[in-house]
């Protein structure tokens, strides 16, 4: 199925949750937040959060900043 | 040499803050030079923006991982952000990862909602609502806003933790452009309310900017590209380190009055010659 991650489309299996996407992408959960449908999905619960086609994704993370 | 009696420190909402320089993570060429610069500049509170991760190559370094989270609060900004909507969902991504690693700035936000691309200035409406709402929402907001000392009182008005006044536009380094605006903000923040927090945010060029901000009376300042992008940013952050402890001092010490003509400082009395006319 399709979701939108990060403003591009993207291939993920239909099983998949929150924490399996950011398995499959490697990103250190330590330093990372993500946002479901524009609202945030604690940690907590990224392993229970199975997503949906057309889910629009974002992975953050800090960066340098003023 | 006498010691002097211990200044007041910086109080942001909860926060206690031992320096009343605030410094940025931006534009550094290498983050081991930020990081001796972070600490050259004795600032316990540092910036940092939220940004996607970058999915192609993220086996790059991480900047959390030279930032020393016993040590430093962090602040996470709501840069880049051109709507309410945005600026809201921003922090609540910064608060999330600031939770992640149990870092004290997980409870608050500079918040920034810019207007323009060329100027950076903020959208005053956007940015008064995002804090009403983001106060709601639990956060202790420090507002970037610019020098308007009405928009300055809305945004107290609304909750704000501290105003954070826009000396001139971000990274343009012209200082403070506009001192008598700066003053109204101080008086309508401050009045009936001395300790209210009112810092300068943006638009620093060099030492002397920081050291007038102070003079003014300003309780602290937040600054970024002075350092980074000065040509030695290491001795800039020292100088900073210094202007604003210059500045404090200075502005605790009570300056002396503006005088047209000239007082001596030597004695007029008895003086071997006489004087002319």
């Amino acid at each position: 199925m399709e979701i939108q991650l990060n403003g591009e489309p993207r291939t993920i299996e239909t099983s998949w949750t929150i924490a399996d996407l950011l398995n499959d992408l490697q990103i250190e959960n330590r330093y990372c937040a993500v946002e479901r449908n524009s609202h945030v999905v604690p940690r907590e619960e990224h392993a229970d959060c199975r997503l949906r086609p057309g889910d629009t994704i974002e992975v953050v993370t800090l960066v340098g900043g003023g | 040499m006498t010691a002097l009696p211990p200044d007041k420190p910086l109080v942001l909402g909860t926060h206690t803050l031992n320096s009343r320089l605030i410094v940025g993570t931006g534009k550094y060429t290498t983050f081991e030079l930020m990081q001796e610069c972070l600490e050259a500049s004795g600032s316990d509170v540092i910036t940092v923006a939220v940004r996607r991760e970058r999915l192609v190559d993220s086996s790059g370094r991480n900047i959390l991982e030279f930032i020393d989270l016993k040590r430093y609060t962090i602040l996470p900004n709501t840069a880049g952000c051109f709507s309410t909507e945005d600026a809201i969902r921003v922090a609540r991504l910064g608060r999330e990862i600031l939770r992640g690693l149990e870092n004290a700035g997980a409870d608050w936000v500079k918040l920034e909602v810019l207007a323009d691309t060329r100027t950076l200035l903020p959208d005053p409406v956007a940015t008064v609502e995002a804090c009403k709402q983001l106060v709601d929402d639990g956060f202790q907001v420090l507002c970037y806003t610019s020098d308007d000392p009405i928009t300055a009182k809305r945004l107290k008005a609304a909750g704000a933790t501290s105003v954070m006044p826009a000396g001139s536009p971000i990274g343009s380094g012209q200082g403070v452009l506009n001192p008598n605006n700066i003053r109204i903000c101080l008086e309508y923040l401050k009045e009936n309310d001395p300790d209210y927090p009112v810092i300068i945010d943006a638009g620093v060029g060099t030492a002397s900017d920081v050291a007038f901000a102070m003079e003014l009376g300003c309780d602290g300042v937040l600054l970024n590209t002075a350092i980074a992008s000065a040509r030695d940013p290491l001795r800039m952050a020292v100088a900073m380190k210094q202007a604003c402890e210059a500045g404090r001092h200075a502005v605790l010490s009570g300056r002396i009055p503006r005088k047209l003509y000239a007082t001596a400082s030597s004695p007029t009395e008895g003086v071997i010659s006489r004087p002319l006319g």
